[in-house]
């Protein structure tokens, strides 16, 4: 054991004073591996930057939370045939509410756009969300000043409206909202509450320009009365959700008078299918990603290989020098699968140098880190390539006849 | 008591395309401990083959070589390499050094090789390199010394294992010969404090420094004989050659 420290030890000695002998020559070669590194902890920073991303705004939409809606998410069936779909109507979400012994909370909820004024300000294109009180638990969201509207004033259809954080900061930006009179389109509502901030679901639509109103009223003042709306339904726990959403297909089966024969004709969505989309993509970009890197590290590699090849047959008198003392095959195999280790790793670190600043360039636009399992996986990848590339250059060296090797010029 | 070497028969052939070239042909030799050698004969007579056959550096093509008893021509490659680490040191005529290592790190190879730890390894090194006069040079790179210095290194070198053989095949060749004397000077001392050394020269100046000259001619020993008028070594030959 201490024989084969010593060897990696004098192998690691050789190989610096091999590269340092030949920097230039040991630089370019290299270069093949630089560029997988690179390629390799980008893709890995990128796919963080993703990941945290979509954990942050996936989390909005609540893992425990079913969405009933005419439209599956991710795809998948044909749209002509869901297009056809009956809506979704304010009766399923009465029924779901009354039946689902299963749900902490059931909401449903529909949209639409409008501007809304306080005094002289007016935000334009904001969402409506027609809703009920349910919406706080099934939404998950905090809130920061005020109070939802309570299941009397969802009832009774009040003009009372709870408004998110980028609508609060337009039109109060020095004043207390709450109690204040806002125009919603064309119809005067009562400020109750101001959502907190909650950012965007994958930077799509923001969740802060929107305000909500009690849905019965909604479908007074804004929308037709055909509209189609969804149906959050918030399960009792986490472990139950597979189970209410059983319990959920079975009722609105029922209110929607299907036969046992025929098909849901709605959808029930849930975190969990943007979960497997999101990591179906991260599939793609990691396939795309690995293959660059597979592609360079194999070229890196080939480099790699033929310098060690030169660099066998330049110092095949140094080999023919160690053999005549008595280094054994298995010492000559070693050093030489060191020194080329030695060189990829160098390689790697080069790498690393490169792709370090670039990952602060991706950090600005998408916020993410060079994951330290990636830098770990870098290296231990160069060291691979290395010993992989040196092998038969690393083999021949060790069967060199050591007569013949003293021999050569 | 049986020598430390032994070779009955001893046949190197080499192929060269149709041709068959004896470098050896049936080669008979004893080696007591101790004694001290010189192989004589013109170029191409197969010194250099002989040399490396007694040093493992080779294999016989056909023979018997009894090496302290054991027989080293079934020996494969491994055992071979170890036969040379820790029973033979070897000393050439190019001096065969490591071009980019100091002269410590020279003489510690064979030790490295032959795992022996670090503090040990330096004790023994610095030693050797005391003994052939270099003590002052230990961190020198081989460019750095003159030739006579530079076989000096590679004599430390093949001593630093306290191998039961020094073999040195043309030692003073790469030379002039007031440095040549300043060496064999130190194999003289070296043999006289109980080491057995092998040398090939076809000086007759050179050989006159062993007990015993065999002469080769076509791959056969073709005289072994004793030497009458032993040259002795002169007062200053441990000054830095
Ligand atoms: N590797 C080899 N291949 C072919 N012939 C060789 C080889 N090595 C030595 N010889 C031949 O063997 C003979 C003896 O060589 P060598 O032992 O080097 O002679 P010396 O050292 O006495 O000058 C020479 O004829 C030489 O050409
Ligand atoms: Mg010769």
């Amino acid at each position: 054991m201490r024989s084969f420290f010593n060897e990696v030890k004098e192998g690691l000695l050789i190989s610096f004073q091999a590269i340092r002998a030949n920097k230039m020559r040991s630089a370019l070669t290299t270069l093949g591996i630089v560029i997988g590194i690179v390629s390799v902890t980008l893709m890995g920073t990128a796919i963080e930057g993703l990941d945290r991303a979509f954990t942050k705004s996936i989390a909005a939409i609540g893992a425990d939370v079913l969405y009933v809606q005419k439209w599956p998410w991710g795809g998948g069936q044909e749209w002509w045939l869901i297009r056809n779909r009956k809506d979704i109507r304010i009766k399923h979400a009465k029924d779901l509410e009354k039946q689902a012994t299963l749900a902490k909370a059931v909401a449903p909820a529909t949209g639409t756009r409008r501007k809304v004024k306080y005094e002289r300000k007016v935000v334009e294109d904001v969402v409506v969300v027609g809703t009920t009180e349910g919406f706080t638990e099934t939404s998950g969201a905090n809130i920061a000043f005020g109070r939802f509207f309570t299941s009397m004033e969802s009832d009774g259809g009040r003009p009372v409206t709870v408004i998110g954080s980028e609508v609060a900061t337009n039109l109060f930006p020095n004043e207390n909202p709450i109690g204040k009179s806002i125009k919603v389109g064309n119809y005067g509502y009562r400020v109750v509450g101001v959502f907190d901030r909650q950012g965007s679901i994958l930077g799509m639509e923001s969740l802060d320009n929107r305000v909500y109103v009690p849905i019965s009223r909604f479908f007074k003042e804004f929308a037709h009365a055909r509209q189609g709306i969804q149906v959050m339904v918030k399960a009792a726990s986490l472990e139950d959700v597979e189970n209410a959403k059983e319990e959920v297909r079975g009722i609105m089966r029922k209110s929607r008078g299907l036969k046992p024969k025929e098909a849901d004709d709605f959808a029930i969505n849930q975190q969990e299918i943007l979960v497997q989309t999101f990591n179906s993509i991260g599939v793609v970009i990691a396939g795309v990603g690995l293959f660059i890197t597979g592609l360079a590290l194999f070229v890196g590699g080939i480099g790699i290989m033929n310098i060690m090849f030169v660099s066998v047959t330049e110092r095949t008198r140094e080999i023919g020098i160690r053999k005549a003392i008595g280094a054994p095959r298995r010492t000559i195999l070693l050093q030489f699968l060191v020194e080329s280790a030695a060189l990829c790793l160098l390689g790697g670190v080069i790498g690393l140098a490169i792709a370090f600043p670039l990952s602060l360039i991706i950090d600005q636009v998408l916020p993410t880190a060079m994951p330290l399992s990636v830098v770990g996986i870098a290296l231990l990848v160069s060291v691979f390539v290395g010993v992989v590339s040196g092998f038969l250059p690393a083999f021949r060296a060790s069967r060199l006849d050591p007569v013949d090797a003293l021999r050569y010029e | 008591m049986s020598p430390m070497i032994r070779l009955s028969n001893i046949k190197k052939m080499y192929q060269m395309g149709d041709e068959e070239v004896h470098a050896l042909s049936g080669v008979d030799i004893e080696i007591q401990k101790n004694e001290y050698v010189a192989i004589m004969g013109p170029s191409g007579s197969g010194k250099s083959t002989l040399m490396n056959v007694i040093g493992c550096l080779d294999t016989p093509t056909s023979g018997l070589y009894e090496l302290n008893g054991t027989n080293v021509s079934e020996m494969n490659d491994n055992q071979l390499a170890k036969i040379r680490n820790k029973e033979i040191g070897f000393v050439f005529q190019t001096f065969n050094l490591l071009a980019r290592s100091n002269v410590l790190h020279n003489v510690e190879l064979p030790l490295i090789y032959g795992g022996v730890g670090s503090a040990d390894r330096k004790r023994q090194a610095n030693g050797a390199i005391e003994r052939v006069g270099l003590g002052d040079r230990a961190h020198h790179k081989p460019n750095e010394l003159s030739g006579g210095q530079r076989q000096r290194v590679a004599i430390a070198r093949a001593l630093v294992t306290n191998p039961s053989i020094l073999l040195a095949d043309e030692p003073t060749g790469n030379l002039d010969s007031k440095t040549g004397e300043e060496i064999m000077g130190l194999f003289d001392i070296l043999h006289s404090e109980g080491n057995t050394i092998i040398l090939v020269t076809h000086e007759e100046d050179i050989a006159a420094h062993a007990h015993r000259i065999v002469r080769i001619r076509d791959g056969k020993v073709e005289h072994d004989e004793k030497v009458k008028n032993r040259k002795i070594a002169r007062a200053h030959t441990t000054t830095t050659a």
